[in-house]
C-alpha cells in the first residue's frame, strides 16, 4: 500500500503546484490523465480485494477470478467465447478478463501489484518483465502444474528463471512476422510474391512505377520501424537463433555487417512509403493497407483478423526475404502471451485450474481459432481453419525459427536495447540517421551495462 | 487617553473556519507533496523496501549518461515550449482580447468560439489535429494546395526539426482562450472616462491602448506569464496523446512531464523507477517554485496596481 500512496502523492503534488499558483487553467497535470495506474476497477472486484485470511468460499459457492492482460483487442473474443467454456467445465468458477491499454499495461500491472489490487491470473509478457516479476515475488512458480508437459523448451524459454528451474507462466501464443500484400493488384500487375531481396525491390519500384504506394508503412510511432522493419527481415541477415545467442554470449556486435545490413534494408524501404511516412501512423498504415492503396504491408501475423475483417480484396502473404536465393531462410517466430497466477490471490486452487486448463488442447485450439495470427506454443497438434494462419504456420516447415533479439536479458539495463531500436530504427527510415551510426549507437547503449557471460 | 487593557483571546472562530480548508488541503496537497520529495532520497529494493540514498538520486540524474542528456534535452524543449506560448499565445491573446474589448455586436459570438477549444478534451484536440495533418488523408495539404502553397506542406509532426514546433502551437491554438478571456476581463475593467479623456486630449487609438490601457493591465500580462509558465512545465496531456510516451521522433518533443512518466512507470519493456521518477518530478517542482518566486519577486512587488 505504501507505493500507491507514493504514486497517489506524486500525482497530487503536480496538481499542487497549480492549484497553488491560482488555477491549472493552461494544462492539467498528469494526475487528470493517467488514473489507469493508480486507481484501476481492480479495487471494485471482490476477488482482488478479500484479505488471504477470508479465502476459502464454502464449497459449491461460486469464485471470481480475474485476468490483468493488455490485448484489449481480444476482450470480445474472451468474453464470448473462451470464458464460456471454461465456466462451463467448471461452474465454481467465474472468470473476468479486464484488459488495460497495450503501451501503459507494464506500468499500470506494477502499480497494482504493489498496490495489491492486481487480479488473480496475469498475462505474461515475454522474458525479461515476466521474469522481474517472479523474482519480486509477484508470480508463483508453475512447475509442478498439471499440463505443463505439454509445452517444449522452447515455448517456455521466454517464461523460466535463467537457470530453467522455475518455469512461471503457461506460454499461450506466438506470433510470426511476414509480409501481408494485395493479391489482386499483385495479379493486375504481373508479380510473383518475391524471394529475395533484388526480387523484393524489384517488386517495390514496378508498383511505383504504376503509380501505387509499394509499402503501407510510417515512422511516427517509432515500434513499426523496429518490430515490423527490423525484427521482420534482421534474423535471414543475422541466421536466427544463431545471430540472437552470439549477442548475447558478446561473440557478435550491432556493428557487425548482419545488423547494419537490416538497417540498409529498412533506409533502402523508404523511397517506396507512402507520402509524408514520417508522420504516418500505425492506424493509418493498416488503413492505407485495407482500403487498397497501399500494396505490401510489412507486420506480423496478429493483423490476420482485422484485415480479413475490413479488406474487400484478396490478400496474400509471403515470408521475410533472403538476401541471396537458396539461402535458408529464418522467421520471427516469437514468443508473446502466456499466463501465470498472482502470488497473492486469494484463490490459488481455482487459478491454478483455470491455467491447467489453459494448457489443454481444448484451450489450444478454441484460441488458436477464436484468434488466428496467435499461434499455440503446445504440442497439442491443433487444426486451423484460417488459410493465412496455416499458410504462416507452415513457415515453420520451410524455414528456422527465431524471437526478436532485443527481449532475452538484452533489454535488462539502461539504456533500454527495445526502446532504443525503437528509436534508432525510425531514425534510419526517416535518414536522420545513417545505418552505421544505428548500429554504433545501439551497441555502445549496451556496451554501457551489459557484459557478456 | 489609554485603552482598556483586554485579556488576550485566541480567535477560536478564525482557527474553526480555517480548519476544513486546511484539514482537506494538509492531506490531499501538503503531505503527499512532501511524501513525494521524500521519496526522491530514496533507492527502491527489490522487494519494495526503501533504502536512504541522500543525493544519490540527484548525482545520478545529472551526471549519469542514461539520465542527464535527457534532463538536458526535456529541459530545453520545455523552454522552448514556454517560449513559443509566451511569444505567439499570448501576443495574439491581448490582440483578440484588445478587438473583443472594442465591442461589436458579434464579439460574445467570437469570445465563445475562441474559448471553445479550451474546454475540449486534449484527447479531442491531440486526435483532430493529427488528423489534420496527417500526410495521407489530412486537409492541411489541401487547403495549402488550394492557396498554391502546396509545397510548404511536410510531415511535421514526424520530423524532429519540426515537431515540437508544431506540438507547440496545436497547444497554442487550444489554449489561446484564456489569456485571452483573462486580458479581456482587464481591458474591461478600465473606465471609460480614462480613454473618453485620453481622446479629448488627441490621442490615438495606438496611444490610447500603450499608454493607458497595457499599463493599467500590467498585473494581469504578469498573472498570464506565470500561469503559462507554471502550466507549461507542466505539460504532458497533449504529448502524451499525440506522440506516446517515447515523445518522438527521437525524443523531439520530449518535455518534463513526460520524461517524469516515462522514468516513473517505465515504458515498453523499461521498467519504472519510482524513485528516480520522484527525483525528476522534485526538480520539476524546483524549477516551477523558482520560477514562480522570481514572478512574486520582480514582478508582482514592482508592478503598480492602480485603483480604479
Amino acid at each position: 500500500m505504501r507505493k500507491t500512496s507514493t504514486i497517489v502523492s506524486l500525482l497530487i503534488a503536480l496538481s499542487l503546484v497549480l492549484t497553488a499558483c491560482g488555477g491549472g487553467a493552461t494544462t492539467q497535470p498528469p494526475a487528470a490523465t493517467e488514473p489507469p495506474a493508480a486507481t484501476e476497477p481492480a479495487a471494485t472486484e471482490p476477488a482482488a480485494t478479500e484479505p488471504p485470511a477470508a479465502t476459502e468460499p464454502a464449497s459449491g459457492e461460486a469464485v471470481t477470478l480475474t485476468i490483468e492482460s493488455w490485448r484489449t483487442d481480444d476482450l470480445a473474443i474472451w468474453e464470448d467465447q473462451i470464458i464460456p467454456a471454461f465456466e462451463a467445465k467448471y461452474p465454481n468458477i467465474k472468470v473476468v478478463f479486464s484488459p488495460t491499454n497495450p503501451p501503459d499495461y507494464n506500468g499500470a500491472l506494477n502499480t497494482k501489484l504493489q498496490g495489491g489490487t492486481a487480479g488473480d491470473l496475469i498475462t505474461c509478457r515475454p522474458f525479461d518483465a515476466s521474469l522481474e516479476l517472479f523474482q519480486q515475488g509477484n508470480l508463483a512458480s508453475l512447475n509442478d502444474l498439471p499440463g505443463m508437459e505439454n509445452f517444449g523448451d522452447v515455448a517456455k524459454s521466454a517464461w523460466i528463471t535463467d537457470d530453467g528451474s522455475d518455469a512461471f507462466c503457461v506460454p499461450m501464443a506466438s506470433v510470426i512476422h511476414g509480409f501481408f500484400y494485395n493479391k489482386d493488384k499483385f495479379d493486375e500487375l504481373g508479380l510473383q510474391e518475391p524471394t529475395t531481396k533484388a526480387e523484393f525491390l524489384q517488386v517495390l519500384q514496378t508498383l511505383k512505377d504504376n503509380g501505387e504506394t509499394p509499402l503501407a508503412m510510417g515512422t511516427v510511432d517509432q515500434w513499426e520501424s523496429a518490430t515490423m522493419g527490423f525484427q521482420n527481415i534482421g534474423p535471414n541477415y543475422w541466421k536466427g537463433e544463431e545471430g540472437r545467442q552470439a549477442l548475447i554470449a558478446g561473440t557478435a556486435k550491432f556493428t557487425d555487417e548482419p545488423y547494419i545490413k537490416t538497417w540498409q534494408d529498412l533506409a533502402e524501404w523508404a523511397a517506396y512509403l507512402p507520402d509524408g511516412y514520417e508522420a504516418v501512423k500505425y492506424a493509418d498504415a493498416q488503413s492505407l493497407f485495407t482500403l487498397g492503396q497501399g500494396v505490401i504491408y510489412p507486420t506480423g501475423s496478429w493483423e490476420i483478423s482485422l484485415f480479413e475483417k475490413d479488406a474487400d480484396f484478396n490478400m496474400g502473404i509471403f515470408p521475410p526475404y533472403v538476401e541471396n536465393a537458396g539461402d535458408t531462410c529464418y522467421i520471427s517466430d516469437h514468443t508473446d502471451i502466456a499466463v501465470g497466477m498472482n502470488s497473492a490471490t486469494p484463490h490459488p486452487e481455482e487459478a491454478r485450474t483455470f491455467l491447467s486448463w489453459v494448457a489443454s488442447e481444448e484451450f489450444a485450439t478454441l484460441y488458436a481459432n477464436a484468434l488466428p495470427g496467435f499461434f499455440p506454443l503446445s504440442n497439442a497438434q491443433v487444426t486451423l481453419d484460417d488459410p493465412l494462419a496455416n499458410e504462416f504456420l507452415s513457415w515453420r516447415q520451410q524455414c528456422e525459427s527465431t524471437i526478436r533479439n532485443s527481449y532475452q536479458i538484452l533489454s535488462r539495463g539502461e539504456p533500454n536495447l527495445e526502446n532504443e531500436l525503437w528509436r534508432v530504427s525510425a531514425g534510419v527510415m526517416n535518414g536522420s540517421i545513417t545505418p552505421e551510426q544505428a548500429g554504433q549507437e545501439i551497441q555502445s547503449g549496451l556496451d554501457q551495462w551489459y557484459t557478456p557471460q | 487617553m489609554q485603552e482598556p487593557k483586554r485579556r488576550f483571546r485566541f480567535p477560536l472562530h478564525i482557527a474553526v473556519f480555517l480548519a476544513p480548508a486546511v484539514l482537506l488541503y494538509t492531506l490531499f496537497m501538503v503531505v503527499p507533496l512532501l511524501n513525494s520529495l521524500r521519496l526522491s532520497f530514496f533507492e527502491l529494493g527489490n522487494q519494495d523496501q526503501q533504502r536512504f540514498a541522500g543525493l544519490q538520486n540527484y548525482i545520478k540524474l545529472f551526471t549519469d549518461s542514461n539520465f542527464a542528456p535527457f534532463f538536458w534535452r526535456a529541459l530545453r524543449n520545455n523552454l522552448v515550449f514556454f517560449a513559443i506560448h509566451m511569444l505567439v499565445q499570448n501576443p495574439i491573446g491581448l490582440l483578440l482580447a484588445a478587438l473583443l474589448a472594442e465591442g461589436g455586436r458579434i464579439r460574445n459570438f467570437f469570445r465563445t468560439i475562441i474559448f471553445m477549444p479550451t474546454i475540449l478534451s486534449v484527447v479531442i484536440i491531440g486526435f483532430i489535429w493529427q488528423l489534420i495533418l496527417n500526410p495521407l488523408w489530412g486537409v492541411a495539404e489541401s487547403m495549402l494546395e488550394a492557396v498554391g502553397l502546396g509545397d510548404w506542406f511536410g510531415p511535421w509532426l514526424g520530423k524532429p526539426e519540426t515537431a515540437l514546433i508544431t506540438v507547440s502551437l496545436i497547444s497554442v491554438w487550444q489554449f489561446i482562450g484564456i489569456p485571452m478571456i483573462l486580458f479581456y476581463a482587464a481591458l474591461i475593467g478600465i473606465p471609460d472616462e480614462l480613454t473618453e479623456a485620453a481622446r479629448v486630449d488627441g490621442a490615438t487609438a495606438w496611444d490610447t491602448f500603450w499608454r493607458i490601457k497595457f499599463p493599467l493591465i500590467l498585473p494581469t500580462v504578469g498573472i498570464v506569464g506565470v500561469l503559462t509558465f507554471v502550466g507549461n512545465f507542466n505539460a504532458f496531456d497533449l504529448i502524451y496523446t499525440m506522440k506516446g510516451a517515447n515523445a518522438g521522433p527521437d525524443f523531439a518533443t520530449d518535455i518534463m512531464g513526460t520524461f517524469f512518466f516515462r522514468t516513473f512507470f517505465g515504458q515498453q519493456l523499461q521498467l519504472g523507477n519510482p524513485a528516480m521518477g520522484a527525483t525528476v518530478a522534485a526538480m520539476m517542482f524546483l524549477i516551477i517554485l523558482t520560477g514562480v518566486l522570481l514572478y512574486m519577486y520582480f514582478w508582482a512587488r514592482r508592478v503598480q496596481t492602480y485603483e480604479l
